[in-house]
């Protein structure tokens, strides 16, 4: 068994505007070890998104703690956040966010250059399978491809972690495999913890574990006996 | 209130930073047309009306004695329409209240009828009783300037015999509004007044009983001013006429002449300048609104409002905010007009200056301000009528960029990302960076062309003051004395040094132009009062030739080596050929030089001066003064050093003002420009940055790519800045050049490095407050939503 890569205790968020309080997060326990993919489920608002900021550094927790290996997160300033972003985590979300003046080659170095011991863009690149689309501006390539260059430039300082919030929200079901294949492998590849929001049950099944959020809490965690493909599934 | 207009009023409330910072431009723009358009407006129709209420004359002369009788002949010059002769000299005053010499011009008033020409304002008291030896009307600046009132005495130097004077009058006259003393470089009221006396003392007191010495017409509206000068020229060439002059040669009109043609160019440089940055600011920040708002604009078609109803909604968008800059611009003109008319006050003697504008001059303000902001819109708001409402439904289609100079990319090896993010975002809204660009650059050029002045002035003041006129004191005496004056000076208590003078009037011709100018003689080799060449080297004058100001060169179009036609005004009137031995520097007045020998030989008159230059010891400066004032032959003793420190003293209290207005005016450009370029640029770039911020940049890292942008503009503006300020600055030099005063274009690197830092202190202040706002970027909010 290996060690913890991620680990919650009691973590709870609480959101403030003005008189009005929305609590996001009540207490959740949770870890994930070296090397894991892990689907999180659960309605709109039942603070897996929350969740999936606070343990990438985008936001602070109200109490409870968060753990990355042996830093605490919970503790960290704005500075040391962003750090931590810089060196351990990839980031993919539903909208790719790539600069679009940018090309699929120099979004990925936008990290690389930044990051302590990346790969060649070009190798992050080819991970996804965009070799031949690298010197393409982000409109000259369609969504599924858009989602890739997001997940090479994510996955080009080697993270720890990788947390993708719907992934494949935005993108048909033939297009959603491709991009889910490209997360499995650099998974496999990299041994980066892999954390994936989804309102879709069907990726359930690539998963090692899958965790149900609902009202704040974690629900119910289930683990899959037998990873299904990519390939297999569709919706 | 209907929906639209309730929208209107909510995104003037929304976007009211960035539809400030644009009303400020504007408001600029319309101030420094209130203030240019109003002043000019105030200042010329205040002369016109006191000129013509107080039947200012067109033409004046002055001679050395001619009888009454002579002023019938003049009357019958075709096109005259009034004579007015009298009695004009310049005196010595012994003032109680003051060390040093002051001096007086000394006019007088007629005994029998009124004063037919240059009628004076009487502020208080009476003229004085016909043939009262004491009686005098001083000038109301003069009188000001030491306390004097009705009833108060003082002692003049008249003709060599020392009077006591009292004050019956406090007067204003049209010939005097901008009174400049002899040698003066600006009035100075305490040390030169007018006196106004009876013209029966004045004739015993000058031995001009029946005689006058200065003549002044009025001509018939359509008479020819050249014809009527000629004609009287050649009546007063027996009575030692020293040549006609129009009103454009006369000091107190011309001085006023010189200001109006200031405020003229300053309110056709500034205003459109202001104007212009503001039609882009609108184009660029309304560009990117409609951008934002092609949904809202593709669902108001879509329910059913027009075309022009939705591009007119745009249009009173602008127009709102070019309003309420031109409410700011007008207020802010008017505040500023009544400072200016102030500042004018202790120049210029009026009865009465009031900063007053012409209701059409508000709606010139209002117009063109909303002209420049419709002219700014027009572009997007085409765009916003054009645009079908399914199109405008849809998203827009992503921006393409490009490649571009890819191998010259690739040669300059690594470059990092964030550099091509900005080179890219930049020169793909290239409209948008150039007009930014040269918005910037105009800030600079205002700078530029404003700061270069105070420069130009201590130029001129070194070489005037410190390297041709050395002399501390200049005495003038009345008429030519013979040498031996010279050592009389030369021996009064703490002259160090004595240079003598003759200056004598003449009329120069070449050709077919002719001046009136005055030579001025000078000792070979003098050290005090020198003559510099164009290198700014003292010239030794030749024992024969006369020497030019490139001025007078340029004028009568003659080079070194041309023969000049001299006419002697005094005296004898001999015209001779003389040839141009060497053209000189000279920055006041039309110049020419002569050795004094040579000169004295030309004039046939025996080696006489008219004056003396000197330094003195300044520990016996009081004593001195004491003698000066006492010197029955002198006529006016200049005191350049207290001049200049007068002089000094003046710039300096109204350089602070300037250099208020013109900072405050650049920083409201400067300001507009990168505030609205910076908050367009986030707005494109916002989720660029948040991203960033996800990937792992700091702060200061993300919110380089803005800072960046900003750097680069304000840099490629610097150059264009100095380039179209260096313009303004010639424009200026050409625009002030007169007969009576040039300025030269001193550029030194020193005002382009502050004009360059001060631009650079208000974008960096501009940009530092868009980026509080990159600080506060919502990271989790910007991710999640789609642009």
């Amino acid at each position: 068994m290996s060690a913890a890569t991620l680990r919650t205790k009691g973590l709870a968020k609480v959101y403030r505007t003005g008189a009005v309080e929305v609590t996001a997060l009540r207490g959740v326990d949770f870890e994930a070890r070296e090397g894991e993919f892990i689907v999180m489920l659960g309605p709109s608002g039942s603070g897996k998104s929350t969740f999936l900021n606070i343990v990438g550094g985008l936001d602070q927790a109200t109490s409870g703690e968060a753990w990355f290996q042996e830093h605490n997160l919970t503790t960290m300033d704005e500075r040391g956040l962003t750090l931590y972003r810089r060196d351990h985590v990839g980031f993919v979300f539903q909208f790719y966010n790539l600069v679009p003046s940018l090309t699929a080659r120099e979004n990925v170095s936008l990290v690389t250059e930044i990051a302590r011991n990346p790969m060649k863009p070009e190798e992050a690149l080819s991970l996804v399978g965009l070799e031949q689309r690298m010197d393409h501006f982000p409109a000259q390539l369609s969504g599924g491809e858009q989602q890739r260059v997001a997940i090479a430039r994510a996955i080009a300082k080697r993270p720890e972690v990788l947390l993708c919030d719907e992934p494949t929200g935005a993108l048909d079901s033939r297009t959603g495999v491709k991009v889910l294949e490209a997360l499995l492998l650099v998974n496999r590849e990299l041994r980066a913890t892999t954390l994936v929001i989804t309102h879709n049950a069907a990726i359930r099944e690539v998963a090692d574990r899958v965790v149900s959020f609902g009202d704040g809490r974690i629900l119910s965690v289930s683990v899959n006996a037998e990873r299904k493909p990519a390939s297999a599934i569709s919706w | 209130m209907s929906a639209l207009q309730r929208k209107l009023m909510r995104d003037l409330i929304r976007l009211w930073p960035q539809a400030l910072a644009i009303a400020l431009v504007m408001a600029a723009g319309a101030a420094t047309l209130i203030l240019g358009v109003g002043a000019h407006a105030s200042l010329s129709d205040t002369r016109s009306a006191y000129y013509e209420r107080n039947r200012f004359a067109d033409v004046f002369a002055t001679l050395t004695r001619a009888p009454k009788i002579l002023a019938d002949e003049i009357g019958r010059i075709p096109g005259v329409s009034a004579v007015d002769v009298r009695i004009q000299k310049t005196a010595l005053l012994d003032l109680p209240d003051m060390v040093e010499p002051a001096s007086a011009s000394i006019v007088s008033l007629p005994d029998v009828q009124p004063q037919r020409l240059n009628i004076l304002y009487l502020r208080s008291g009476r003229l004085p009783v016909a043939g009262d030896e004491r009686e005098a009307v001083i000038s109301e600046p003069f009188a000001k300037a030491h306390g004097f009132d009705l009833g108060s005495t003082f002692q003049a130097i008249l003709n060599g015999r020392k009077r006591s004077l009292h004050v019956v009058g406090i007067a204003l006259s049209p010939e005097f509004i901008y009174a400049l003393g002899p040698w003066d470089i600006m009035p100075d009221d305490r040390r030169f007044g007018i006196v106004w006396m009876s013209e029966k003392t004045l004739a015993a007191a000058y031995d001009l009983t029946g005689a006058f010495s200065s003549v002044a017409l009025k001509l018939l509206p359509y008479a020819s001013e050249g014809a009527v000068i000629e004609q009287l020229d050649t009546l007063l060439n027996r009575y030692g006429g020293l040549g006609a002059i129009g009103r454009k040669d006369q000091t107190s009109h011309a001085f006023l002449d010189a200001e109006l043609k200031q405020l003229e160019a300053m309110s056709r440089i500034l205003p459109p300048i202001f104007l212009v940055v503001a039609a882009f600011l609108v184009n660029m920040t309304l560009t990117r609104l409609i951008t934002l708002e092609r949904e809202q604009i593709g669902l108001l078609k879509a329910v059913g409002y027009g075309n022009m109803a939705v591009g007119l909604h745009y249009l009173q968008f602008v127009s709102a905010i070019a309003v309420i800059g031109a409410a700011i611009g007008i207020a802010a003109g008017i505040w500023l007009g009544g400072g200016l008319t102030r500042m004018y006050s202790d120049f210029f003697h009026f009865p009465f200056l009031v900063f007053r504008i012409d209701p059409a001059t508000y709606l010139l303000a209002v117009g063109t301000t909303v002209i420049s902001a419709v002219l700014g819109a027009w572009q997007a708001v085409r765009g916003v009528v054009r645009l079908p409402p399914a199109v405008a439904m849809t998203p827009p289609a992503p921006t393409q960029y490009r490649q571009f100079l890819v191998t010259l990319y690739r040669a300059l090896g690594r470059i990092s990302q964030t550099v091509t993010m900005v080179v890219r975002h930049l020169s793909h809204g290239w409209i948008r960076t150039a007009s930014s660009v040269l918005g910037i650059a105009l800030a600079g050029a205002i700078l530029v062309g404003s700061l270069w002045s105070f420069d130009s002035v201590d130029f001129m003041i070194d070489v005037t003051f410190h390297q041709a006129d050395r002399q501390d004191a200049t005495v003038s005496f009345t008429q030519e004395e013979p040498y031996a004056a010279l050592y009389e000076v030369a021996r009064l208590p703490g002259v160090l040094r004595a240079e003598p003078y003759r200056s004598v009037a003449v009329k120069l011709r070449h050709g077919h132009v002719e001046r009136r100018a005055a030579v001025t003689g000078k000792p070979p080799g003098t050290d005090l009062s020198r003559v510099l060449d164009q290198h700014f080297t003292p010239v030794r004058l030749p024992e024969s030739g006369i020497v030019l100001s490139d001025m007078l060169a340029r004028i009568l179009d003659t080079q070194v080596g041309d023969l000049i036609e001299v006419e002697l005004l005094e005296k004898n009137r001999r015209v001779v050929e003389i040839p141009v031995t060497a053209i000189i520097q000279g920055y006041l007045g039309l110049m020419s030089f002569m050795d004094i020998d040579a000169l004295n030989r030309l004039v046939r008159e025996g080696t006489v001066i008219s004056g003396v230059h000197m330094i003195f010891d300044e520990e016996q400066r009081v004593p001195l003064l004491q003698e000066l004032k006492q010197i029955p032959a002198a006529s006016f003793v200049a005191l350049q050093r207290i001049s200049l420190q007068k002089f000094r003293e003046t710039l300096a209290q109204n350089i602070l003002v300037m250099i208020t207005v013109y900072v405050s005016l650049a920083v409201i450009i400067v300001f507009g420009v990168i505030y609205n370029f910076a908050r367009i640029s986030l707005s494109e770039q916002g989720r660029e940055i948040a991203s960033l911020r996800v990937l792992g940049f700091t702060r200061t890292e993300a919110s380089s790519i803005l800072l960046a942008e900003i750097f680069l503009i304000v840099a490629l503006a610097q150059p264009l800045g100095w380039l179209i300020g260096s313009g303004l600055a010639y424009m200026m030099v050409k625009g002030f050049e007169s007969e009576l005063y040039r300025v030269p274009l001193v550029l030194e690197p020193r005002v382009f490095a502050e004009s360059s830092l001060i631009v650079m202190g208000a974008a960096l202040v501009a940009a530092l407050i868009v980026r509080r706002r990159i600080d506060r970027l919502d990271l989790v909010e910007v991710l999640k939503t789609r642009e």
